[in-house]
């Protein structure tokens, strides 16, 4: 790894260290990665759940970071917000209310109706640009990715300004080669979650995951690849633990203690945590028009979630699959409270489950909940009930 | 209700719509009894223009929900969609919808049909999950047209920015491609002249719609827009594009310009008049008017005749020399404006205050509907700094009677009149 970065020193550190380093970072509200990044004069750019086209950012000399909420008390945001609301858009404008974070631009996406507010909402608050990256929720039309890469183009014109210089092809193309390799990296850290699952515990591989969304993208890359081969060398021997997918953290973040809770009974060898950083699931091509090829992998080369409508992507068939392709024997359908798109999702999901015969366990969370216990009892029962019966 | 006139032209709008309301359900009961085709669709981008093309009947299941929670049955489809697995915490309309299709269309008002075809916009996201829940109970076509919205409060942009044409072009493909669907559906060739004809219609009631909206700036005000203007909506939704809708508007212009005219307003006593954000509290409907009427109050203007129309409030009128086009132009514009009228509604707020002669603005968020409920607390914020209009903020729900708390609602509402007063008497 070159000199201290964003991250400090974490990747000399050994892995358990590192890890632990890790996870204090990701919970330190006050983003210290981010005002590293800013002492040395860098930009950021804000972007809320679930997919955002960070190598355009990058391009630009900026730091794309993603918002994802966090473990705090929305004291100024609850007055700018209704009761019925998610956790996650009343902490996430809450850190840039009370000055956790600062940005330079802030982007949202159509993705459910609470999220979609957030331009809006922003923008009376903060004196920095706030937007919505209207992604194509016609995914089928054939128009789709011509629209969505003149929606690029319009975001790298915004950025331009933010950054104030040019975003050449070149830029973009060097930049997608960075994220090609950071997606190559977290399909690598995945395929050691289903392939030895007993290697690293799902909190563990969320905070190596999840960090790579608050740091400059190079960095993340090189603490992977330093990380992962100490990850191989692990001993641990395997354990009779349930096989599961964890579905429901497409937006909302669950609390590290809640994956620590579950990883206590559960292998999770896949699961759609922070699912925007792995939503292309192949290289982008670094030939031609680089914005249309982003485009193109955004709507052809991509995963599923709620809150995406694909008709070549039926939910409930792509957890299926999901639970297949990892040999997973049971799942975890979790949602937000309050989170729309997954609370409709669990229904179908449920019934899709029924249907294969595949166990599972239905639950919500919220971002700040404290109380494990009642959920530990009633996963081990479930796990119980699956493994003995 | 001011009692009707002797020439029959007062109160005509409310009992001439109720009619054509009862006649449209009776159409969509036909229309399961023969296997014709019909369309689900929302009231924020209906298609109806494209779709009446093809002859479909067109379903709203957001009226048909709304419908079971004014005639107060809501709780029992509520309850049965629950008991199938959705949460308490989801959209009321949808789980209302879920029932009526588990009960196979068995509705107050009639038996509502399956779908052939379902059309949902972008402007709502729970549209598109709810139409999921029809392809998969039916397995039909389910087209999702993405209308992109305005990315920036104050940045949207018109025809000949390049912005606009590339958004215009998304859309006007998206349209091509739900013809050829229509076409595959209904077995019928796609006709340009009858689409010419639809949208001249359209054309009228837009420009009726308008015309109304713009009546009520008079004092006292010609009509309730939380009561009367909910039919008047109904009929501009489930009518669009009609000769029936038409003759409708046509009518309820007259017979605003008759009251305007002749100084009749729609309650006895105006005393205050209101601007409503949000959407309306179906399961009380008429009380929840009353705790305003009965203190003089009346709303004058909503941003729920705004989004709720599709936006047709702003008075696109389609270039009928080019039906298509103009089509995508004006679908664009309109549902643009619909969501604007959501998100960014404080600054169009700002602005009738003074032509409409606003005393205070209600906001109604409610639990159901994040759309519109997540940024108004925010919304209101923003014209208290602006202004020094006197403003109310109630929660409460549009389906789910359990959200309701009448006498907490009663509590804030006469509090927020005896503040009104008290300005007033000041003001004298």
């Amino acid at each position: 790894m070159s000199a201290p970065g964003a991250l400090g020193n974490v990747a000399l550190e050994p892995l358990d260290a590192a890890l632990a380093s890790l996870r204090d970072l990701l919970e330190d509200t006050e983003y210290p990665t981010v005002k590293r990044w800013r002492a040395d004069g860098g930009k950021v750019v804000g972007h809320f759940q679930v997919y955002f086209p960070e190598e355009i950012a990058h391009a630009a000399g900026l730091l794309p970071l993603k918002i994802h909420g966090a473990p705090i008390e929305p004291r100024q945001a609850e007055a700018r917000f209704g009761s019925y609301l998610c956790s996650i858009v009343k902490t996430s404008l809450e850190l840039a209310l009370s000055g956790h974070v600062e940005l330079d631009l802030f982007v949202t996406h159509p993705i459910c109706d609470a999220a979609r507010n957030l331009a809006a909402v922003w923008g009376r608050n903060v004196d920095y640009p706030c937007e919505i990256l209207y992604l194509p929720q016609n995914a089928n039309s054939p128009q789709a990715v011509d629209y969505l890469r003149h929606e690029y183009d319009r975001l790298r014109r915004v950025i331009e300004t933010i950054a104030g210089r040019a975003v050449t092809d070149d830029d973009l193309q060097r930049s997608i080669g960075v994220f090609n390799e950071n997606r190559r990296l977290l399909r690598e850290l995945y395929a050691i979650r289903r392939d030895r699952p007993w290697l690293l515990a799902a909190d563990e591989a969320y905070v190596l995951m999840a960090i790579g969304g608050a740091i400059p993208r190079e960095e993340h890359n090189a603490l992977l690849q330093t990380l992962l081969p100490q990850v191989e060398q692990r001993t641990a021997r395997p354990q009779d633990r349930l096989r599961v997918v964890f579905e429901g953290g497409f937006c909302e973040q669950p609390p590290l203690d809640l994956l620590r809770t579950i990883a206590q009974s559960c292998y999770v060898v896949d699961d759609d945590l922070l699912i925007g950083l792995r939503w292309i699931t192949t290289d982008v091509s670094a030939m031609g028009d680089p914005l249309h090829n982003l485009a193109n992998a955004y709507l052809e080369h991509s995963s599923y979630s709620p809150v995406q409508h694909d008709l070549r992507k039926p939910k409930e068939r792509m957890l299926l699959e999901r639970i297949r392709s990892s040999g997973a024997g049971a799942a975890i359908v979790t949602a937000a409270k309050m989170c729309e798109p997954g609370l409709d999702e669990q229904v179908a999901y449920a019934r899709a489950l029924d249907e294969a015969h595949v166990p599972y366990f239905v639950s919500e969370f919220e971002e700040n909940m404290t109380s494990f216990e009642h959920l530990q009892i009633q996963l081990e029962t479930f796990v119980e009930n699956v493994l003995f019966t | 209700m001011t009692p009707h006139s002797p020439n029959g032209i007062v109160g005509r709008g409310v009992t001439a719509g109720a009619s054509l309301f009862r006649d449209w359900f009776d159409r969509l009961t036909a229309a399961g009894h023969a296997n014709h085709p019909t369309a689900y669709v929302f009231v924020m981008g209906s298609l109806a223009e494209l779709l009446r093309v093809f002859d479909f009947e067109l379903s709203f299941p957001e009226i048909n929900s709304l419908q079971t929670a004014v005639r107060r049955v809501a709780h029992e489809y509520l309850n049965e969609a629950e008991d199938y697995g959705y949460s308490p915490d989801i959209c009321g309309y949808v789980k209302a919808d879920v029932a009526v299709q588990l009960r196979k269309g068995a509705h107050p008002m009639g038996t509502l049909p399956p779908p052939s075809l379902a059309v949902a916009t972008n402007a709502c996201n729970t549209y598109v999950k709810w139409a999921e829940i029809w392809e998969r109970l039916y397995h039909i076509p389910v087209f999702t047209l993405d209308v992109p919205g305005t990315r920036r409060a104050g940045g949207q942009t018109w025809p000949g920015n390049p912005d606009f044409s590339a958004d215009c072009a998304y859309v006007a493909a998206q349209l091509q491609e739900l013809i050829a669907l229509c076409e595959h559906v209904t077995d019928k060739h796609f006709d340009i002249d009858r689409l010419r004809e639809v949208l001249g219609h359209a054309n009228a009631m837009t420009a009726a719609w308008r015309r109304v909206i713009a009546l009520n700036r008079h004092e006292p005000a010609v009509f309730g827009a939380l009561t009367d203007g909910t039919v008047y909506l109904g009929v501009a939704n489930g009518l669009r594009g009609t000769p029936e809708g038409r003759r409708y508007f046509d009518d309820l212009v007259e017979e605003m310009e008759h009251k305007a005219a002749h100084g009749l307003g729609t309650i006895d006593a105006e005393k205050h008049r209101l601007v409503f954000v949000g959407v309306p509290c179906y399961p009380i409907f008429r009380r929840f008017n009353e705790m305003f009427s009965e203190w003089g109050g009346v709303f004058v203007n909503s941003t729920y005749l705004w989004f709720a129309s599709g936006g047709a409030d702003l008075g696109f009128e389609y270039d009928l020399s080019r039906p298509l086009e103009s089509l995508a132009e004006g679908v664009l514009i309109s549902v643009r404006h619909a969501m604007d009228s959501m998100f960014h509604q404080d600054r169009a707020i700002a602005e009738i205050l003074e032509p409409f002669h606003v005393d205070g603005v209600v906001y109604h968020p409610i639990k159901s509907c994040r759309t519109v409920s997540t940024g108004l607390a925010d919304s209101r914020r923003a014209l208290m700094a602006r202004t020094d209009i006197p403003s109310l903020f109630i929660e409460s729900d549009m389906m789910d009677k359990r959200v309701v708390s009448e006498a907490q609602l009663k509590n804030r509402i006469d509090a927020f009149f005896e503040g009104l007063d008290s300005r007033n008497a000041r003001r004298v």
